[in-house]
């Protein structure tokens, strides 16, 4: 059965297994009284979601502009205009933080979508060990975060860490990794790629079983080798689920806050890990400036509304 | 259920291929990038084993590595575990350190704490969010299509923006003037604001066919026994992808329980750990990552089928 497309007017429809009765002078009532107790019991059912909604979802949402406008000083709200907005473009650490997060997207991007594809794309060829393979890489998905995060701040120690271990082994200088401004995005990228990988190489070993073998087939009677196969058959067939993981997760990393937070208390080494939701973090709970937070968070918000949009777009056009 | 799945499959195969899948088809699975003809060659095996054996190689030690240095991390001693270079094996087990952070961070309330939001959480999505879906779904309100509407434009916005103004109504509800700060409510009743699990659910009812639901009205069954006897038994496999969602969502979960459970008695595995990090020397903190690790880690190997599978047909929420 195709989803319901009339609501509203459906209401004073007949109820499903409702039997035609003899038209008489009280069935318009009888049937206004049915649509109406239809109507109680089906808002019974939604009441309890729609009041958590109200409280905790919808109402938040008005909170946030009426606060980007407001300001608190000594128990008395009032109208800020604009002030919120221009306190928090010249904060210094408003650029810094945007920078920060945009190097984070970035490499996360480099790195956490390029690499399950890569990960996904090899495991399928795989006609062995295949369930333990997938294991591995959703292993760390189902850790707790801390555990995962400060296990890597743990490998990351300059002095008795795993990874210099490592690089001392493959004849590499040794690094500061988390206190070295420049390696400290980096390595919180790293850690987080490492956490959570392994939910979009499941998505794509899925979409990659959904290619029918004849593309292939097809494209090696046209003397395609592995690599223009990737290129003119894998590519294309997931090109959906593609760029649906590549906005999802534009829109995760824009607002990563427990990884940096975890590695470098939030700000780092000369506040190279600062992001945008950190800052939002310390205007409201550090500096109790919840205006400026509300500002910087409306700010965030305008920035990924655009990401967001091109998503439920796209997931619209893949359900048909 | 295609419906269900945003990662659709195609159909299977054209029959005049079938043939020359009969390999493949023997093993159940299609054909992928490498031909069964190109791996078949002995050249074609020769490289198929080594890059397999590398990559098996690889994930084991980039995947287990760091569990096993954590597991063992926390059998050495104070000294050995910041001694540089680090040792492969502990030199003397010294399984004090686990019972050392079982106890002074007091990691059985954590745990109990992380269980109780979790499952509280589910149980309140699965009535709340279940019976909302249902009704969206089925029951068609007046209204039904703008309060789904509203719900699915919060996945819109992004959670971290809300976080500000959603603990301040936490800190003073509005009407009912509470404050919820510390309280297993704060966890529970925002985890009811899941649209996307509404969602999967209505269109999981929505594939449900009407004659099914009709049948019963005839018998004279109520919308809540339609859902119980009808509903929920055909909607098995999603509740269990909505109640992984739920669970795994709350117990990963750092920000919102930092600031709404501050006190160190309610505060959950990722919180409490966090908080007392620095207190406690690296051996028994990593013991204590490995204990929180072990319950997810025995969750997932008992249903890692059912989860996985669930990650995939949930669509694309990671």
């Amino acid at each position: 059965m195709s989803a319901p497309t009339l609501s509203t007017g459906k209401a004073s429809a007949p109820p499903p297994g409702h039997h035609p009765r003899p038209t008489g002078p009280d069935s318009a009532r009888e049937e206004f009284v049915r649509a109406l107790r239809r109507n109680i019991s089906a808002h019974g059912f939604l009441i309890g979601a729609v009041l958590c909604f109200s409280f905790f979802s919808w109402y938040p949402m008005v909170r946030e502009f009426l606060l980007a406008f407001q300001k608190t000083e000594d128990g008395t709200t009032t109208w800020a205009g604009w002030s919120n907005l221009s306190y928090v473009f010249n904060d210094p650490a408003f650029w810094q933080a945007w920078r920060n997060t945009l190097l984070f997207t970035v490499l996360a991007l480099v790195l956490g979508f390029a690499v399950p594809f890569v990960v996904a794309v090899v495991l399928n060829e795989f006609r062995h060990a295949q369930g333990y393979l997938r294991l591995l890489v959703y292993l760390p998905v189902m850790l707790p975060p801390v555990a995962s995060v400060l296990l890597f701040k743990y490998f990351y120690d300059p002095g008795y860490g795993l990874f210099n271990r490592i690089l001392e082994f493959l004849h590499l200088p040794a690094q500061q990794w988390l206190q070295d401004p420049d390696t400290s995005m980096l390595s919180v990228v790293i850690a987080s790629t490492w956490m959570n990988m392994g939910g979009a190489t499941l998505i794509y070993l899925a979409a990659l079983q959904g290619i029918p073998g004849e593309l292939y087939e097809a494209a090696e009677l046209d003397g395609a080798g592995l690599l223009r196969k990737i290129w003119h058959v894998t590519i294309p067939q997931t090109r959906l689920i593609l760029s649906l993981l590549l906005l999802m997760q534009i829109i995760a990393t824009m607002q990563v806050f427990t990884e940096p937070f975890l590695l470098t208390n939030g700000a780092g080494p000369e506040g190279s890990t600062t992001t945008v939701v950190y800052l939002i973090y310390q205007y409201a709970f550090n500096f109790n400036n919840y205006g400026g937070a509300a500002a910087l968070g409306l700010l965030l918000l305008v920035v990924l509304a655009g990401f967001s949009a091109v998503y439920v777009r796209l997931s619209r056009s893949s359900e048909d | 259920m295609a419906s269900s799945t945003l990662v659709s499959r195609r159909g299977p195969g054209r029959p005049g291929s079938r043939k020359a899948r009969r390999r493949d088809a023997d093993l159940g699975r299609q054909r992928t990038l490498i031909s069964p003809a190109q791996l078949g060659r002995p050249r074609g095996k020769a490289v198929y084993w080594i890059v397999f054996a590398l990559v098996v190689v690889a994930f084991t030690l980039a995947f287990l590595g760091p569990l096993y240095w954590m597991v063992t991390g926390g059998l050495k001693t104070t000294q050995e575990v910041v001694q540089s270079p680090p040792t492969a094996f502990p030199s003397s087990i010294h399984t004090e350190n686990y019972s050392q952070a079982w106890n002074v961070m007091d990691l059985a309330q954590l745990l109990f704490n992380t269980l109780y939001y979790a499952f509280g959480a589910l149980a309140f999505q699965l009535v709340l969010d279940v019976a909302a879906a249902y009704s969206l779904s089925k029951l068609r309100p007046m209204f039904g299509k703008v309060i789904l509407g509203m719900m699915l434009a919060t996945l819109m916005i992004p959670a971290t923006v809300l976080v500000v103004p959603q603990y301040l109504t936490v800190l003073d509800v509005p009407i009912f003037e509470r404050n919820l700060l510390n309280s297993p409510w704060a966890i529970w009743l925002p985890s009811v604001t899941n649209a996307f699990n509404i969602f999967l659910l209505k269109r999981f009812f929505d594939s449900i066919p009407g004659e099914l639901l009709d049948a019963a009205a005839i018998d004279g069954a109520s919308p809540l026994r339609t859902l119980r006897s009808i509903i929920l038994p055909i909607s098995r496999p999603i509740l269990g992808v909505v109640s992984i969602f739920a669970v795994v969502g709350v117990w990963k979960d750092f920000l919102w329980p930092m600031l709404t459970l501050p006190d160190p008695g309610k505060q959950t595995l990722n919180v409490g750990i966090y908080s007392l990090s620095n207190g406690v020397p690296t051996n028994v903190l990593i013991a204590a990552l490995t204990i929180a690790s072990v319950p997810t880690l025995l969750i997932f190997l008992l249903f890692q089928r059912n989860i996985m599978s669930g990650l995939t047909a949930g669509g694309l929420k990671g």
